[in-house]
């Protein structure tokens, strides 16, 4: 088991589901704003890329060397939502859909958070060795 | 950390909801108050939203995702406002006519409905935002 990479994907993935979930929550607050148009990710493939770029993110060439992370949030690329039905004013919010995203992506959220937490105790039981 | 964002989003949607069912409710308080002029009827007033980006607020790289709401302006209906004849009326102008308010009550009636949804939408997606930053700070207790 590598301790620097101890919790393997769900580190990035916490991350990008936190910043998912500021768009989502952008696009409820918004829904009646005029001309708002709802936004989102892919975040299957934005992970991917994550992960990805995070390998050939700076090498560590000693020991002693920190990993790093090279990928910026502020780089992920926002889709526009299409719409299920138009509105006069030019916004694209459906509040529902919103919702549903908004509650599923939560939810992943805990899913990898119950992981990482699962992982944090059978590594402290394995250091206490009891 | 940015989960707080969220709280920051869910708080300006809460906000402006709640002065959008403040004008709603001015407009119907006065929706039968009466003028001695059509310059001086009460005009039904409605909030005007835009969006407003949250790392110009507190200049974080990783927040270009989170857009936040304001309220730009608020505009008051041009609507004709209606006359009515009632001579004995202390306010009635020369000719015995009141102006009556221009305020739709049917139609603020649905964007009370309307603000008090989106203000629930806005204060469930905060509470749902702390749970997970609860949980996340009970990690590995």
């Amino acid at each position: 088991m590598n301790i620097e990479n101890l919790f393997g994907i769900h580190e990035q993935a916490l991350n990008l589901r936190i910043q998912r979930a500021q768009v989502l929550a952008s696009n409820i607050s918004n829904a009646d704003t005029p001309g708002y148009k709802a936004k989102d990710m892919e975040f299957n493939s934005v992970l991917k890329e994550m992960a990805s770029n995070q390998k050939s993110a700076l090498s560590a060439t000693h020991k002693g060397h920190l990993s790093s992370n090279g990928y910026g949030i502020a780089d992920i690329e926002l889709t526009e939502r299409k719409p299920l039905q138009t509105s006069l004013d030019g916004n694209t919010v459906d509040t529902q859909v919103e919702s549903a995203k908004l509650a599923e992506n939560n939810m992943r959220y805990l899913a990898s958070l119950r992981i990482i937490d699962m992982k944090i105790k059978c590594f402290s039981t394995a250091l206490r060795g009891e | 950390m940015s989960t707080f964002n969220i709280f920051d989003v869910a708080g300006m949607g809460m906000g402006v909801q709640s002065l959008r069912l403040n004008t709603i409710a001015s407009n119907l308080a006065n929706a039968e108050s009466v003028a001695s002029s059509p310059e001086e009827a009460y005009r039904s007033r409605h909030p005007v939203f835009s969006t407003v980006q949250m790392n110009a607020m507190n200049d974080a790289m990783d927040d270009a995702a989170a857009v936040g709401i304001e309220v730009t302006d608020i505009l008051e209906s041009d609507k004709d406002v209606q006359a009515k004849y009632d001579p004995n009326n202390p306010k009635a102008d020369a000719n015995g006519y009141v102006y009556l308010s221009n305020v739709n009550v049917a139609d603020q009636m649905a964007d009370m409905i309307s603000a008090s949804r989106s203000y629930q939408t806005n204060a469930e997606m905060m509470r749902a935002a702390k749970e997970l930053m609860q949980h996340t700070i009970n990690l590995g207790k």
